[in-house]
């Protein structure tokens, strides 16, 4: 698998870049060998994206310096960067939804035919690149249209014309689901074997070991470790990423199963575009148990979400009931209300409000009870007394309960969502993806905490692409693919091999 | 210190605006400085001028106040004229109708009717939004349109002053208001009536209720993201009209008062909205802005407004200069004072970057 043949084309030296309070980096030492794929691994606010910022002129380093291909070079500005065949594929996409992908491509560059442009060639040199790489996309097709996978590799399209010969790419499996990240490490195995250099920067500690050739860990701003995968394995490499033993899974105590909180049955649902995306589901969780719903992500599981959450309204004919309590034709506060708690899968748009403070995104449900309000006024007494305590309760990191909840990172963020809505002893929780982009660490005291409310009677449905999250929390698993629950199956016994079949819609 | 420049910064550029002001008095051969100090003088020359300008502030201040409320919940309220002239009509028709009801309970009684009409029209447009996805902008706008011509309709016809058709002048106004209707003056003998006290704490009545209350909170929450609001159960098309019907309810104050406020103590119209409303629905959107679109702020912001108004009619007055320009020297402080808002974000870029700076040279 590894190359050492290739020439370094990269070494960072001794890179320290400090800002107001943080030592973002420091002397961090780097190095990217031609065709080879060099992982970044850390958790948020470890300093990858920092380190790949000075690289790209983004920010200037105190102290260090930068060799490309062995030439002291000190990189200026991301124009500079690129002149200097470097390419970058960034979390969120640099395009421009209304134009095409020859367009996209074409900004920014100097037409062959100036002051007109000559899309027809950018159109021929995107298809050369397709050809090459095997990175299928029509350069004459509306950006918007296309789907989140087909965007990245618009992406990377156009750092191959501009032609990179070193390629980093932040977090890019963030975005896309498992298949069309599958698709991606072809593509990258297909680059890095005619000889780029390529920089993959993750969390993700199963995409890590598949994907690198040598791996950095970088922890607090330092360099703390590098391995190879053949060196290495998941556990070692979450110790080294978070400075102490780490469970990849939590402890699930034996507890009795109760009675049915949440009975689903013959659910229908329309997806956004009118299609049915859930199909006929029943499924039943009781008292004690988490149901983890695994699947391809755009199999109705987000539908499946909305639709007990009352964000979205159900076909007639389907039942949701809630301890006994039919709850399909109610709002979403009164489902509330009957015992539910909801943690969404899109955290920043549906699970907080950034401008809102720490406090306010804790009160986002129960603002309005008795607790926090009388005669129309809130006590704000209470309130902090609550906030404080939930804050301290869950470990969430924050200066102080008035910070706005946009300046917190992912897994603090998920923490305050966790804390408001397991603070009423739900009696049934959907947690859809609760540990997406979220720590290492942050992600083990979520999981743990959701075991604490099972042990204590809340029946749960975890639904979650990550099919180890699934393995290590749920008791039963249920797989959907297409909007239909293809089988539902006990933890014990259960394969990634069974259910892969499953979520591909293959019945045994 | 840093913080201290960027509030320096507006002023600064009402300064640059009146310099421009300047500029244009010259341009039509009048003293600047003759004039700067008319319209000082008429603004906030005596008590009287100081009480008229407080008076002329009001509507600014209650239309700017339920701008601010409508703002936070993410919907633009450009309605404040139609409302002011539903909540005036809703008054003026309970004043018609109970003339004898003694002062302490129509004065009230008015101003509440003048609140329910603004709230009733600015709810439509807001039921409009919420459950038909009609653009609160437009609706609203042309809800100003329906307004006015509702009251012309209603004052050349079943409002219109009996004597008018009796003498056969048919001049679209009503008939003299019950007195106990008339709103009391502060201090005796003067301008200064209770709408002014009453503006002031529907400010802080707007802010209470942003900030210090679940209503407002869901307010908030609603404009800030929908999507989270809903998810949390908070009940996002009801907040919606709610944000508007609570902003009409302020500039249907302002037409309450308006009317009452007023010494002719009647309901008046010369066919047009401004006619009846000075544009005060417009112009408090512009204290609203000015006043960074937060209910406390724009207190100060709607005084300095009512001043600019009513020093133009000195200015027109010492230097024979066209009233039109002393509209256009408000549109220039208004520019201005917007744009300032981009030089401020630069300003504090700029002094983060140097504190960062500092930091690091500390750390070294």
């Amino acid at each position: 698998m590894a190359t050492n043949t290739g020439e370094v084309m990269l070494e960072m030296r001794n890179i320290t870049k400090r800002f107001p309070g943080v030592l973002a980096n420091d002397s961090v030492n780097f190095d990217v060998r031609a065709g080879e794929v060099h992982t970044l691994l850390g958790e948020n606010g470890a300093g990858k994206s920092t380190l790949m910022k000075v690289l790209f002129g983004l920010y200037q380093p105190e102290e260090g310096e930068i060799l490309l291909n062995g030439t002291p070079t000190k990189i200026t500005s991301p124009t500079h960067a690129i002149n200097q065949r470097i390419g970058m594929i960034h979390q969120h996409f640099m395009l421009v939804p209304t134009l095409t992908v020859a367009e996209n491509v074409a900004l920014g560059l100097k037409s062959g035919r100036r002051p007109l442009t000559d899309l027809k060639a950018v159109a021929r040199g995107i298809a050369d690149i397709s050809d090459e790489y095997g990175l299928a996309v029509d350069p004459n097709v509306d950006i918007w249209r296309l789907s989140v996978g087909e965007r990245q590799r618009v992406e990377i399209i156009k750092a191959l014309y501009r032609k990179a010969e070193l390629l980093v790419l932040d977090e890019p499996t963030a975005v896309l689901t498992p298949q069309e990240v599958d698709e991606l490490f072809a593509i990258l195995r297909d680059m890095r074997n005619s000889g780029k250099g390529l920089v993959f920067i993750s969390h993700k500690l199963h995409e890590v070991m598949a994907l690198s050739d040598r791996i950095t860990v970088l922890r607090n701003g330092k360099v703390t470790g590098a391995t190879t995968p053949a060196e290495s394995d998941r556990s070692k490499l979450a110790s080294m990423m978070v400075g102490r033993e780490v469970k990849l899974a939590p402890d699930k105590p034996l507890v009795e199963i109760g009675k049915p909180r949440l009975t689903i049955s013959n659910l229908s649902v329309d997806g956004d575009r009118g299609a049915v995306a859930v199909d006929g589901v029943d499924l039943e969780i009781r008292a004690g148990e988490i149901l983890g719903i695994a699947g391809v992500s755009g199999n109705g599981q987000r539908e499946l979400a909305e639709a007990i959450a009352g964000l979205r309204s159900v076909k007639s004919g389907s039942t949701i009931s809630i301890d006994g309590k039919d709850v399909a034709g109610m709002d979403t506060r009164d489902r509330r209300n009957a015992g539910l708690s909801y943690v969404p899968e899109e955290r920043m748009r549906d699970g907080a409000i950034g401008d809102f403070t720490v406090a306010e995104n804790l009160i986002l449900v129960d603002h309005g009870s008795d607790e926090f309000s009388a005669r129309g006024m809130f006590k704000f007494a209470e309130i902090e007394t609550h906030c404080s305590q939930l804050v301290s309760d869950y470990a969430v990191k924050t200066p102080s309960l008035e910070t706005p909840t946009s300046s917190l990172s992912g897994g603090n963020i998920q923490k305050i969502i966790l804390a408001r809505e397991l603070a009423n002893e739900p009696s049934v929780m959907i947690a859809s993806q609760p540990t997406r982009g979220v720590d290492i660490g942050a992600a083990e005291y979520i999981h743990s905490r959701l075991v604490d409310a099972r042990d204590r009677g809340m029946a749960t449905m975890v639904i979650s692409e990550d099919l180890d999250e699934v393995l290590g929390l749920a008791d039963r698993i249920a797989v959907l693919c297409d909007g239909k629950v293809m089988d539902i199956v006990p933890v014990e016994g259960a394969t990634k091999e069974q259910l892969g079949l499953l979520m591909a819609g293959v019945k045994s | 210190m840093q913080r201290l420049f960027g509030a320096a910064v507006p002023l600064l550029a009402a300064l640059v605006a009146f310099a421009c002001g300047a500029i244009m008095l010259v341009a039509v051969g009048a003293d600047p400085v003759e004039g700067l100090r008319a319209l000082v003088d008429q603004a906030v020359g005596s008590g009287p001028r100081i009480a008229t300008t407080l008076v002329r502030a009001t509507p600014l201040l209650l239309v700017g106040a339920g701008i601010t409320i409508a703002f936070r919940a993410s919907v633009v309220n450009i309605g404040g004229e139609g409302q002011i002239v539903a909540g005036a009509l809703l008054s003026t028709i309970v004043a018609i109708q109970l003339p004898n009801l003694p002062g302490i309970l129509l004065v009230p009684l008015v101003l509440i009717a003048g609140a329910l009409g603004g709230a009733v029209w600015g709810a439509i447009p807001g039921a409009l939004k919420a459950y038909a996805s009609v653009n609160e902008i437009l609706s609203t706008i042309m809800l100003n349109l329906v307004a006015v011509q509702f009251m012309n309709f209603l004052l050349r016809g079943w409002l219109i002053d009996p004597l008018e058709v009796e003498r056969g002048t048919r001049i679209p106004q009503t008939a003299r208001l019950s007195e106990n209707a008339t709103l009391p003056a502060l201090i005796p003998g003067s301008r200064l009536h209770l709408g002014v006290l009453v503006a002031v704490l529907a400010a802080i009545g707007a802010y209470v209720l942003l900030w210090r209350t679940p209503l407002g909170f869901r307010l908030r929450a609603v404009g800030h993201s929908p999507e989270a609001a809903k998810a949390a159960g908070i009940p996002v098309k009801k907040s919606i009209v709610t944000a508007l019907a609570l902003s009409g309810s302020l500039s249907g104050l302002a037409g309450a008062i308006l009317v009452f406020g007023s010494e002719s103590v009647r309901m008046v119209t010369d066919g047009s909205a401004a006619g009846f409303t000075g544009s005060a629905g417009f112009n408090g959107i512009v204290a609203a802005l000015f006043g960074g679109l937060h209910p406390l702020w724009t207190i100060p912001s709607s005084f300095l407004f009512g001043g600019l108004l009513t020093g133009a009619t000195g200015l027109q007055r010492a230097l024979q200069v066209p009233a039109a320009l002393a509209v256009a020297l408000n549109g220039i402080v208004v520019i201005f004072v917007v744009s300032s808002a981009k030089v401020r974000t630069r300003l504090d870029q700029l002094a983060n970057a140097r504190s960062e700076m500092k930091e690091v040279l500390k750390d070294a």
